[in-house]
């Protein structure tokens, strides 16, 4: 096992080195999108700089080694998740919205008919619901969804009765508002056994925990390069070569097509067939170094830290505060990451915010893309921290000391 | 912490604190607007009662944050029981105090052109245009108010 140290992975991000007001800066809202390490950043302009060219067109040197980035991060993801197909079950999209809507309007188009189930879960970001929706308006599948305990938890007691009529489970590894790490693998053997497949919406899992896809035994993995390290722009769709095989075209256009005709086209065979346009080259390229780096970095040590630091926190906000914070999430460690929603008694979470921002803290208020969750707990936002493998425990510092002065002012 | 001084003034957060006019008006005969910002999830309903063009009676319930609420709690200490030209005429001033000037940005002791004094108390809510995102916050009732006169007419 290397050495971690989140001293030398924040000084690789340069954003880090920022002042807000009269204070150092306190990233505290990578589930919202992650800081970039320098290599992606240098990787990003080094191309653009070099090397920029279209992909899968031109002969000339600069086109092939643009070419070779592209596919090549391809390889790279395949390798993060492994996949066991390889790059050739590596799809880019543009983020993991963009993600699902391929899921649902090319799989779940051709693979769903009036009366199939699509389940889906109460603590699911809105990009994992409502193209759902969606589809519901086009075929008329039934979209259901698995409650939520008040321990923040899928609640899997009736579980067997939910999956009745189910064509494809498809859930969140981690929810980006409670923490709540799901059992996913246990999860995808309830799926199969009912003969139905599962999608997992991995944002905000994969940067935090090693990924296996295979181990996992799922059938869709879909998440994005920004929560990762990598740049915004470009996002990852995975499935196995046999059902991408049999999955219809998504966007038409340049690109994803074996030959047009004055009478029609064929849409060509494997990732690049969902692939219209010229794609995003240069985050692709970052991407792949952002993968890099996260392998460097080794995932398992990235999951000890961000746990020891959310453990931490956990503990002091319960310590500090005499109830008037509240954890909306489980209270320990058990299946969980590090995202933390808070509810500030009598404090708007924009109010918080906008006091924290003051001190240079940065978290996320509101609803979080998850409307049905917080209409399920009867709050209408929150306020999110949540960490990255460059965050230390002085971050936790800064949070409590701007809380408890949002808590005096409005108390 | 003098931004933040400047956008939570005293008045402000005694105006979160205990809020003037909450509760429902009978509707009808209370014309019942309902104001929503799906962004950040503030609702407000505003009842209004108008007779022989005169802003008699004004309530409001809803959720919010602080600059929302006292915004809305500000405004019906401002309208209630004035005629309606005027109450639009306040309105008016006050839209034109929640317009981002780039001069208001770019130098931040440029004084406003608005005729703070017409504004009352209202003025308060002047440290909000440094915070450009909050700017909806504070027009939210506003513009809940200004669809309720509109039935009027």
């Amino acid at each position: 096992m290397t050495a971690f140290n989140a001293k030398r992975v924040r000084a690789d991000i340069p954003q880090l080195n920022r002042r807000i007001y009269d204070h150092p800066i306190t990233y505290l809202d990578t589930a919202s999108t992650s800081l970039q390490p320098n290599a992606v950043i240098d990787a990003m302009s080094r191309y653009y700089q070099l090397r920029h060219a279209n992909v899968h067109r031109a002969v000339y040197q600069t086109a092939s080694e643009a070419t070779a980035a592209y596919e090549g991060t391809r390889e790279h993801v395949a390798r993060f998740i492994n996949a066991p197909g390889g790059a050739e079950e590596i799809v880019f999209t543009k983020n993991a919205t963009e993600s699902f809507n391929l899921l649902a309007k090319s799989w779940g188009a051709a693979n769903l008919t009036s009366g199939d189930v699509v389940l889906v879960t109460e603590m699911e970001h809105h990009a994992n619901i409502v193209p759902w929706f969606q589809l519901r308006e086009q075929t008329g599948v039934e979209v259901r969804f698995i409650p939520v305990t008040d321990d923040y938890r899928l609640d899997l007691s009736q579980l067997d009765d939910l999956m009745k009529g189910v064509k494809l489970l498809s859930v969140t590894g981690m929810s980006n508002v409670l923490g709540t790490i799901n059992p996913i693998n246990e999860l995808a053997g309830v799926a199969h056994r009912h003969g139905a497949l599962i999608a997992v919406d991995g944002a905000q899992s994969v940067a935090h925990s090693p990924t296996d896809v295979g181990a996992l035994d799922i059938d869709f993995l879909i998440f994005t390069g920004h929560k990762m390290l990598g740049p915004t722009g470009i996002g990852v769709f995975w499935t196995r070569e046999d059902i991408l095989a049999s999955m219809p075209p998504f966007l038409g256009g340049g690109g994803m097509i074996a030959d047009v005709r004055l009478d029609g086209y064929i849409a060509a065979e494997g990732p690049t067939g969902f692939e219209a346009g010229t794609p995003p080259i240069a985050e692709a390229v970052g991407l792949g170094a952002a993968v890099l780096y996260l392998e460097g970095l080794g995932l398992s040590n990235v999951v000890r830290h961000e746990h020891a630091l959310t453990e931490d926190a956990l503990t002091r906000l319960t310590l500090e505060f005499d109830g008037r914070v509240r954890v909306i999430g489980p209270p320990d460690m058990t299946d969980r990451g590090g995202v933390i929603s808070l509810d500030v008694e009598g404090v708007h979470p924009h109010d918080v915010a906008q006091v924290l921002d003051q001190f240079g803290v940065c978290v996320r208020p509101g609803h979080h893309c998850a409307k049905p969750l917080m209409r399920r707990f009867g709050l209408a936002a929150t306020v999110r921290a949540s960490y990255g493998p460059y965050s230390l425990t002085k971050d936790t510092d800064v949070l409590l000391e701007a809380l408890s002065h949002a808590v005096k002012m409005f108390g | 912490m003098s931004n933040l001084d400047d956008l939570y003034r005293e008045i402000i957060l005694d105006h979160y604190r205990s809020p003037r006019n909450r509760g429902e008006l009978e509707s009808p005969p209370a014309i019942r607007v309902e104001g929503f910002n799906p962004l950040c999830g503030d609702e407000i309903v505003v009842y209004l009662e108008v007779e022989d063009n005169v802003l008699k009676n004004i309530k409001m319930t809803g959720t919010g944050c602080s600059i929302s609420q006292s915004s809305a709690s500000l405004m019906s200490a401002a309208v209630k029981g004035k005629p309606l030209a005027q109450v639009r005429e306040t309105i008016a001033t006050f839209k034109e105090l929640m317009t981002v000037h780039e001069s208001t940005l770019a130098h931040d002791d440029e004084p406003t052109k608005v005729d703070l004094r017409a504004l009352g108390e209202l003025a308060a809510l002047q440290g909000v245009v440094k915070f450009p995102v909050r700017i909806k916050c504070a027009t939210l009732s506003w513009n809940t108010l200004i669809q309720g006169l509109d039935e009027v007419a």
